[in-house]
């Protein structure tokens, strides 16, 4: 998809694709042809400019099909660059302000249990959305409402628009700050399979009537040494001949 | 009506003994108490509990001077619960900053100076307007950073309600004056247990408040928030440079505190006074010590 | 207390900053018009929740809390997650009421409104109190810009109630209608005028109450209210004025407000509790420049400013929004 616009966010896609493997083929109760069956489990994209990793979950779970993923962030196409609910099947909501898909999960989970439903609220969010008040309140909230059904999963890869997120306004102890708001924390290498695996299953099966949230260290450009390396990793430009590159080392036909 | 000393109100830095403190927050009681006569009603329980933080700071620990009120080197204080303000009023009036005539005028006459909220527009010694709940930190984060870049050795103080925290504009400001180190940050939070809707419990409780702001960076202190012998250090933090942490004071108080029929009742968060309450409230006051 | 020596005596108003309610003197009022319809109807719909950001007691959300316990959410101080968690239960199959000051809707939510309810045509109902000009606590509670910040929103219907009756109608009717909601709302003793004029709320109509052929005078909001006390005033100086309704400010209801205004021959004069910038009167003056209806027009509303704290009737008068000034006003224009 990023070869088809030329940039995006690939860093963060690459980052990421881990988690949501674990996420679409482990974790989440859903029904591919039918994305708003009642008994799924909600994944919300708070970050939607991951909406990249996000499609290409999607399609491997059978919600899009394959054919789509060469419209991706063109006009009329069902992908657009940042996840928007009306366009996308399986896009629960439009995260591209930030800041807001914690707030929402929150009201999702409380209706959840008024339904008296066993349904989970995944909300994907990022380390720079820490930077957001907005999301404090709802921490507390769900805190306060005991919400053992809201699964939050922080992606950390240290960077944002203006740079490191540690620099920009760091956010250690990570941890500690979740536990003292009342939140079970468990923090994982993001890119390691079995730990997320490990991390995610126990976030489901905790008897806590606590929320929970697995903090995943990710590295951007995962998986692509010469993107994993490049600084000011936002959001790449890549040149047209390295598309090509990329693609070869991520099938392992390629030298890094 | 009884008037501070004319050494209070003159000099920009006052350290008073602790029955003189204790005397000027019983005045500060009954100023509050006539302006809100004057008005007709206010909010009694929020401006009680805080009598005691206000006092210290203008009398035993803001560097602050009346006859400059911009002086750039003065300490700074935002009153982020706004709707406390006669407290503040009260604590400039005395330290000579207003005339007290402005007491009876409260909320109570055409093109008055003192309204329900502070404002920086029309009263001199005040350093932010308030109103809103939820600004005054990031405010005083503002101030700090500028006294950091001018190398100015100021404090800053920001004091807030239980009830504030709720709202996540105070978070942004928090995580930031951890990052940018600001020492010379005093945050105060004035933990009397109720908001509008009910006890802090009941609205949205925010428990184990001391292990929220470490978590953020911020050093904790816990005190009686109207037991002067610890107010008065665990405020005057010295002047030195930003290397530490910002500080984080976590009052304990009483709402309505000091008048017996007030003390750790919701309705009198905000509430009309009529002759006979307002005759029962100044004979407390007047007849013993807080 | 003792007079101060040396301050001369000026008026002293009997009225405080933070009113209660904006009824005169006698008026004819009922109580808590929004919680008790409220109540009413989450009798008959089950899938209504009320929702608050530590102003329940301010908003008259708090009798729905007593009926209601468990439908009612109390988010604390908050109402960025307040207007979002609401988003979060719409999608849920609920229909929320959600509250708070409207000043904090407008300013504070305006993001989380924007893009987690309007977006997506979510079903909240924001019921807002402390519109415009109903408080002397400065700025920082009065909403004099709400309507303006809110007509820019796509998809977004904006209702500003006139008084009792018409709150209590509007309850079940933003109720049923399918997309988001922003009412301005009148609290505690709320005055009752419109059972006089056998008025029945319709949302998007603008309903002419009273005829008269020398001014038309459109208004919302507790404005119709003074504009039907004005033109009372007015008729004993052989003036007739004719007063239109307009409750539903987004979106509004163009043909009837062309119909009226371009009768011939009228002063038209709109009248609102809100900035003369971007609310009704910004909104009609834009709709009549379109079709080329082009009568004598002004407008009554709060000026450009920050406005003064105090008490609400001194507020009102100097601010040219009081019946009085009303009636001043409209004189001078003719």
């Amino acid at each position: 998809m990023g070869a088809v616009q030329g940039q995006g966010y690939i860093g963060q896609a690459l980052g990421f694709a881990d988690v949501l493997a674990v996420l679409y083929f482990r974790a989440l109760h859903y029904r591919a042809a039918d994305p708003a069956w009642e008994g799924r489990d909600r994944c919300l994209l708070s970050v939607g400019h991951y909406a990249i990793a996000l499609y290409a979950a999607l399609i491997e779970a059978g919600v899009i099909p394959a054919e789509e993923l060469e419209t991706y962030g063109c006009d009329t196409s069902r992908l657009p660059m940042s996840g928007m609910a009306p366009y996308t099947p399986g896009m629960e909501i439009t995260g591209g302000s930030l800041g807001q898909g914690l707030p929402i999960a929150v009201g999702m989970c409380l209706a959840l249990k008024a339904k008296r439903s066993g349904c989970f609220v995944y909300n994907l969010l990022s380390d720079g959305e820490l930077n957001e008040g907005s999301t404090w309140e709802a921490v507390q909230s769900a805190s306060h409402w005991k919400l053992d059904n809201l699964i939050a999963v922080v992606d950390v890869n240290d960077q944002q628009a203006d740079g490191r997120s540690s620099q920009v306004l760091s956010f250690e102890p990570l941890a500690a700050r979740w536990e003292s708001f009342g939140w079970d924390a468990q923090r994982v290498d993001g890119n390691n399979m079995a730990s997320l695996v490990d991390a995610f299953d126990r976030a489901r099966t905790l008897q806590d009537p606590k929320p929970r949230v697995i903090l995943c260290d990710t590295l951007m450009g995962k998986g692509v040494p010469f993107l994993e390396m490049r600084d000011k990793a936002h959001f790449i430009r890549v040149d047209a001949g390295e598309w090509g590159h990329a693609l070869e080392v991520l099938r392992g036909e390629g030298v890094p | 009506m009884v008037v501070a000393p004319p050494e209070a109100r003159a000099r920009p830095f006052l350290p008073m003994p602790v029955a003189g403190l204790r005397e000027m927050a019983r005045i500060n009681r009954m100023d509050t108490t006539n302006m809100f006569m004057a008005a007709g009603n206010g909010h009694f329980g929020s401006c009680f509990s805080c009598a005691e933080i206000l006092t210290a700071l203008y009398f035993s620990v803001l560097r602050v001077d009346a006859d400059r009120p911009q002086w750039p080197e003065r300490d700074r204080f935002i009153m982020s619960k706004g709707h406390a303000a006669p407290t503040l009023y009260s604590a400039l009036i005395r330290r000579g900053f207003m005339p007290e005539a402005w007491i009876d005028e409260f909320e109570s006459k055409v093109g008055v100076k003192l309204m329900t909220h502070p404002s920086r527009r029309y009263q001199p010694g005040v350093d932010a307007s308030a109103g809103a709940l939820g600004h005054g930190l990031s405010l005083g984060v503002g101030m700090a950073l500028a006294g950091q870049m001018d190398q100015r050795n100021y404090r800053v103080y920001v004091l807030m309600g239980d009830g504030e925290i709720h709202e996540g504009s105070v978070w942004e400001a928090a995580a930031c004056a951890a990052k940018y180190g600001l020492a010379q940050l005093t945050a105060i939070v004035d933990a009397n247990g109720y908001c509008v809707d009910g006890t802090l419990d009941q609205v949205l409780p925010m428990e184990p408040l001391g292990a929220k702001w470490e978590a953020f960076g911020w050093e904790v202190t816990e005190i009686d928030g109207h037991d002067f012998a610890s107010l008065v250090p665990a405020l005057d933090t010295p002047r030195s440079g930003s290397t530490g942490r910002p500080r984080m004071l976590i009052a304990r108080t009483v709402k309505g505190r000091g008048v017996s029929f007030m003390e750790g009742v919701r309705s009198w968060h905000s509430d009309v006074i009529t002759r006979q309450q307002y005759d029962r409230v100044m004979a407390e006051l007047g007849e013993s010590l807080p | 207390m003792k007079p101060v020596a040396g301050v001369a005596a000026k008026p002293r108003l009997t009225t405080s900053a933070m009113i209660a309610s904006i009824a005169a003197p006698g008026q004819r009022t009922r109580q808590a018009p929004f919680g008790n319809a409220l109540v009413k109807l989450a009798g008959e719909r089950p899938e209504i929740v009320g929702m608050t950001a530590d102003l329940a007691k301010y908003t008259d959300l708090h009798l729905f809390a007593q009926a209601f316990p468990d439908r009612f959410y109390q988010m604390g101080m908050a109402e960025q997650l307040l207007m979002a968690a609401a988003s979060g239960m719409a999608r849920e199959g609920f229909i929320p009421f959600a509250t708070t000051y409207a000043v904090f809707a407008a300013r504070r939510a305006y993001d989380f409104i924007c893009m987690a309810i309007a977006e997506e045509r979510l079903p909240v109902k924001m019921v807002c109190a402390l519109p415009g000009l109903t408080s002397g606590y400065g700025p920082s509670h009065q909403a004099t810009e709400d309507i303006a910040i809110f007509r820019g929103m796509p998809g977004l219907t904006i209702v500003d109630p006139c008084d009792a009756l018409e709150i209590e109608q509007a309850v079940p009717v933003i109720a049923a209608h399918e997309g988001p909601v922003y009412l301005r709302l009148l609290r505690g003793s709320v005055p009752l005028v419109l059972d006089e004029y056998g008025y029945q709320f319709e949302l998007g109509r603008a309903k002419l109450l009273r005829e008269g052929g020398d001014v038309l005078v459109i208004s919302s909001g507790l404005m119709t209210m003074r504009a039907l006390e004005a033109a009372k005033l007015l008729q004993a100086d052989a003036i007739a004025v004719a007063v239109l309704h307009s409750p539903t400010i987004k979106p509004l209801d163009v043909d009837t407000i062309l119909r009226e205004a371009s009768r011939g021959g009228r002063l038209v004069v709109v009248a609102e509790n809100h900035s003369v910038i971007g609310g009704l009167g910004e909104a009609i003056a834009a709709v009549l420049l379109h079709n080329r209806v082009a009568p004598r027009f002004h407008q009554i509303g709060l000026p450009d400013e920050f406005l003064d704290a105090g008490a609400l009737p001194t507020l009102h008068d100097r601010y040219g929004i009081s019946t009085d000034a009303i009636a001043r006003q409209v004189k001078s224009w003719l």
